[in-house]
């Protein structure tokens, strides 16, 4: 079914951004930008810089050339609290929970940000820390209505399949409640059945709270079913951009990445 | 002295509604857990909201007589909503919401629906699949919005409760005058039935049918406004109908709704019903679970675990029945109650439970037992869509496992000739929607209502039931072959998830078997035995061994009884997949299609009974979203240990 979203302005634009490791040259003068609202796909064979862009982007590597945009503000680089405070919200290749801590209380991490109250006030649990929770606590309820793991809301992570733990990572991004979701490999060792559901969740997210997704994905038939734009790095350098179809027609493309399958 | 126990002018389910709104407007009628709070609706609520619901229903054009379909997981709104439907004298129609949209289509095109609510996208777009085919299907409501605010042609519950608002505030007296309409003999519900052979039928049953076997059922067991139960069977199931609407308006009690199917363990334990029904399986699945942890657990637990049920096992039931007890042995379930079972009962969130029932297939006596021998109430039920799943009940203290109780409260019953049961009462249906000649040959003209299913009254006047009629055959020796027989037997032990038995007109019995991969699998972890997935699992030689040996047991049972010692099972296999409702094996409550299963797999029987050992086979499976794969594998075929009469005697 088509979805007639609204797809607005620049929301983050990336101009001319190289890191480099040493002698390693990660990315080589990159410039991309993401509108509101979409979902944009970076894709790229193994080493391409994916990740690093996505690092950059959250404020975790800072690039040696080139400037971040975002919100219109203009920076050299970013650094993560800043990313965070600007509305980015990410998960990660290698999933990065709390594994003693249960799924709620991973979840409620998320909202680290939202919380105004001094550790006192915390601690003894008086005032604002009191109301803050509960409003906070609501809030991760409905996400974790949202991605339908209610039966696991007690349960530790590190019990979890990872199929699942996945899901959790998302939940604890939304949690933040962010503008620009970043997601690396959100689907990387799912089976087909999980595959559909994360899929699904992702378009709900983007339709629901219209919050825009840069996404870094393997599955070629996911990609270019659920984005709306597709950049394709390799070697650290841009070699194409657009929409699914123009980049499935794209000569270098096709070369670099989708002739070796 | 039927009907006079219904009070007078209650007598259909939207007048109960507003009597409780009424007498006990404050008291709970209705929870559900949302973002993880117990939401509780009063009867004054519900009763206000069904009345919006019913002005929306009708501001859109909904009338007297039509079907209104209702698919979804246990959500308070759909509950009411059938309701609403009621109310205006329409007919709920609700169909099982696992279903794909094809096997939708076929129902929503005989009963000609116009009107749908369902619960979410998922269902949706089920509906949207299935609209091209009926057209009839103009008006499709959702519950849930998520991922549904750019569908078009679909409009959402809370905008319908709006419009009937407003549609209230311009006509005040139309909600009371469309009450005062309805008659007892109205149509309250069109249930299909599951139906193991052939296209499923409409059953229509009436206020009064219905609200007679609630009734019934309510006296019998002392139900009051008090109870509480937790609704989370499919909802187009006769059982969940009974319990969750009809009892529910007739009784007045609270029904809680689960989070959803995955934490109905969490929601049991937190709401502690008072009432509980459940198949068989599920019973099974709680106590495999307990086992499970059992072995995980310390050794003291274990010891007095292992002590405890012993003890439980040996006079648990007749204290439960307060029958005669030693001193002795009352002093030690006094101990074990305090220490095992009480706190048994407690994680399996039945710490409140007066009365629990049983239904939908047979419970193995292992199983049953146990429950009962740890204190609580299970009993058994015996009845189908076409009787208000009301025919015979098990009373307080006259309960055996292998029988399914006396006939309930306006019940005549009667065995035919050919053994089978006939049934007469109000709790008969009216028909078999635009099937005059289904329902003609159900009911005979005397009125009495032919099951289907043969069985005997035993000696202290209790329904036994042995098998389906039709599918009772003869061995070619001419003894008697009753394949549900043997497939309960197989089925009771945990390893074996489903079993067919085939020998009509043969000279021996032969089976096949699909193993139970949640027990046989926490089987094979413990011994270090790696497996890919069900097929490969269910091929490795160890297996088949232990399949083997449960398939001697029950031979061995078997041989013990002279009418039925031909029966043992000589050879079975080990199916390669589950059989499954998607793929037509199964139906939708799973039981087996004799017939669909015997025409598909018509080679491994031939297998079975040439004497070959293995068999290659390929077949096509469907997956949940549709798509279909092939499975194939070469199966083994092994011989299994029958027994004569004499020996088993003297074994035993």
């Amino acid at each position: 079914m088509s979805q007639p979203r609204h797809i607005g302005d620049v929301l983050l634009k990336v101009d001319n951004v190289s890191l480099s490791f040493g002698g390693v040259k990660a990315l080589t003068d990159i410039s991309l930008d993401v509108r509101e609202h979409e979902v944009r796909a970076i894709i790229g064979p193994n080493g391409a810089g994916k990740s690093s862009m996505l690092n950059v982007i959250n404020g975790v590597y800072h690039p040696q050339q080139g400037t971040i945009t975002i919100h219109g503000k203009v920076r050299r680089d970013m650094n993560t609290y800043a990313a965070a405070s600007h509305g980015i919200a990410r998960t990660f290749q290698n999933i990065a929970l709390f594994r003693g801590m249960s799924v709620l209380d991973n979840i409620m991490t998320g909202r680290n940000l939202k919380m105004k109250a001094t550790l006192f006030e915390q601690a003894i649990w008086i005032g604002r820390a009191r109301r803050e929770e509960l409003a906070n606590r609501r809030k991760v309820e409905e996400v974790i209505d949202f991605l339908e793991i209610q039966h696991i809301r007690k349960t530790p992570v590190g019990r979890l399949p990872y199929g699942l733990q996945k899901r959790v990572e998302l939940a604890r991004a939304l949690a933040a409640e962010p503008s620009l979701l970043l997601l690396d490999e959100p689907m990387a060792g799912m089976n087909v059945e999980e595959k559909q559901d994360m899929c699904r969740f992702i378009l709900d997210v983007n339709e629901q709270y219209g919050t825009t997704i840069v996404l870094i994905e393997h599955d070629m038939g996911v990609v270019m079913d659920i984005s709306d734009r597709v950049v394709v790095l390799d070697y650290g350098k841009k070699i194409g951009d657009g929409s699914p179809d123009e980049v499935r027609n794209n000569k270098a493309v096709i070369d670099a990445y989708l002739g070796t399958h | 002295m039927p009907r006079s126990s219904v009070p007078a002018g209650l007598d259909t389910f939207p007048r109960l509604l507003l009597h409780h709104a009424k007498v006990r407007g404050g008291a709970p009628a209705t929870r559900e857990k949302d973002l993880g709070i117990w939401q509780t609706w009063s009867w004054r609520k519900v009763a206000h909201e069904v009345r919006a619901l019913a002005c929306g229903l009708a501001a859109q054009g909904f009338e007297r007589g039509m079907h209104l379909a209702i698919i979804g997981d246990n959500r308070p709104r759909l509950y009411w909503s059938m309701l609403a439907a009621q109310c205006l004298g329409g007919i709920p129609v609700p169909m099982y919401q696992d279903a794909p949209a094809a096997e939708f289509v076929y129902v929503l095109q005989d009963a000609e629906i116009a009107y749908a609510i369902v619960e979410d996208q998922e269902q949706v777009d089920k509906m949207l699949e299935a609209r091209p085919s009926v057209p009839s299907l103009a008006h499709v409501f959702y519950d849930d919005p998520r991922g549904l605010r750019n569908y078009e042609g679909v409009t959402s519950f809370d905008e319908l409760i709006e419009i009937g608002h407003a549609w209230d505030r311009d006509h005040p007296d139309f909600f009371a005058a469309e009450v005062a309409k309805g008659r007892a003999e109205d149509v309250s519900i069109m249930l299909y039935t599951s139906g193991t052979t052939g296209k499923p039928k409409g059953v229509r049953q009436t206020h009064s049918a219905f609200i007679t076997a609630a009734h019934g059922g309510c006296e019998f067991d002392h139900l009051s406004a008090d109870d509480s139960i937790l609704s989370y069977l499919p909802m187009a199931w006769v059982g969940d109908h009974l319990f969750s609407l009809a009892q529910w308006v007739v009784a007045g009690f609270t029904i809680n709704c689960p989070e959803s199917a995955d934490t109905v363990m969490t929601d049991l334990r937190e709401i502690g019903p008072t009432y509980y029904f459940a198949p068989p399986r599920i019973f099974e699945n709680l106590l495999t679970q307990v086992m499970i942890r059992m072995e995980d657990a310390s050794a003291i637990k274990r010891w007095m675990f292992a002590h405890f049920t012993d003890v439980a096992r040996r006079c648990g039931p007749e204290i439960l029945d307060g029958k005669p007890v030693s001193l002795g042995d009352r002093i030690q379930y006094a101990i074990g109650n305090l220490l095992v079972y009480a706190p048994l009962r407690n994680v399996l969130g039945m710490s409140r439970i007066r009365v629990a029932y049983t239904a939908g297939a047979a419970i193995g006596p292992d199983l049953f037992r146990f429950y009962r021998s740890i204190g609580i109430n299970l009993k058994q039920l015996y009845g189908s869509t076409e009787t208000c799943a009301y025919v015979c009940l098990q009373p307080d203290g006259g309960v055996h496992f292998d029988s399914v109780g006396l006939p309930a409260p306006n019940v005549e019953l009667k065995i035919a000739g050919d053994g089978e049961v006939l049934v007469r009462g109000p709790m008969l249906l009216k028909e078999y929607y635009k099937r005059p000649d289904a329902t003609a040959e159900s009911i005979d003209a005397d009125g009495w209502f032919h099951t289907g299913d043969a069985g005997f009254l035993d000696e202290t006047g209790q329904l036994r039931i042995i098998d389906r009629a039709k599918d009772v055959g003869k061995l070619a020796s001419g003894a008697i072959f009753a394949p549900n027989y043997i497939e309960n037997k197989l089925k009771f032990f945990p390893h074996i998830k489903e079993a067919v038995a085939f020998g009509d007109a043969r000279d021996t019995v032969c089976a096949m078997i699909n193993i139970d991969i949640g027990s046989v699998g926490n089987w094979a972890e413990r011994r270090g035995l790696a497996y890919s997935g069900y097929t490969d699992l269910g091929a490795k030689s160890e297996v088949y061994q232990l399949v083997r040996e449960c398939v001697e047991q029950v031979n061995a049972e078997l041989a013990r009884d002279t009418a039925l010692s031909g029966s043992q099972v000589s050879r079975f296999l080990v199916l390669h997949k589950e059989l499954d409702p998607d793929d037509d094996e199964l139906t939708r409550t799973r039981k087996v299609r004799r017939g669909f299963v015997s025409e598909k797999y018509k080679v491994l029987i031939d297998a079975l009974y040439s004497g070959k050992d293995v068999q290659h086979i390929e077949t096509l499976v469907r997956f949940e979203d549709g798509r279909t794969g092939m499975v194939a594998a070469d199966l083994r075929i092994e011989p299994a240990k029958t027994f004569s009469p004499a020996a088993a005697t003297k074994a035993a």
